[in-house]
């Protein structure tokens, strides 16, 4: 059944998918009928990154001249758009003395990564391997 | 810790299962490697002075 769906998709709108599973967490999954996976996606990374704002981590700027820092700004930008509305409402400019600082950064910074993970996999089904 | 190892859970379990049973179980014994993993960290480093 996968396979015979993935005949139908361009090569475009393969890209296309990937674009929309990077810029909404669990998109490409429900563009390509998996409702469950898509919806269970969108919540817990979703619900990740929101916990790491309210933990206080920071969203790291891209500053090549620190390249640690610009490899977090990598993980966090993962997230696709929500990391832009953060950044849009002055949220995630993260609070170093606070307690749970590290935490909100590893939420943030994982819940980027995992999405990346996430668009790797909805390629694989848009291509028929899965 | 547990909560993040929660949903790291579910996103892996959701990953790499198709079957919705098998995703619970992958995803159940998944959290309990990460929080006994985490117990066990804690305990191995608790004797270190810094």
């Amino acid at each position: 059944m996968h396979a015979t769906a993935a005949d139908r998709i361009q090569p475009s709108t393969t890209y296309l998918i990937c674009a929309a599973a990077w810029a909404i967490p669990g998109a490409g999954h429900l563009w390509l009928g998996r409702r469950q996976k898509g919806l269970t996606f969108l919540i817990a990374l979703i619900l990740m990154f929101l916990s790491g704002l309210w933990l206080e981590g920071r969203l790291f700027p891209f500053e090549p001249s620190q390249p640690l820092v610009a490899l977090a700004a990598f993980a966090d930008v993962g997230i696709g758009i929500p990391f832009f509305i953060a950044k849009a409402m002055h949220a995630g400019a993260g609070r170093v003395v606070a307690i749970t600082y590290e935490y909100g950064n590893a939420f943030m910074m994982v819940a980027g990564l995992l999405n990346m993970l996430v668009v790797l996999d909805a390629f694989d089904i848009a291509q028929g391997r899965k | 810790m547990a909560f993040f190892s929660l949903l790291v859970s579910v996103v892996f379990a959701t990953l790499t299962r198709d079957d919705p049973r098998e995703q619970v179980r992958f995803g159940a014994r998944l959290f309990a490697a990460f929080v006994g993993a985490g117990i066990i960290a804690g305990w191995v480093l608790y004797p270190l002075p810094f």
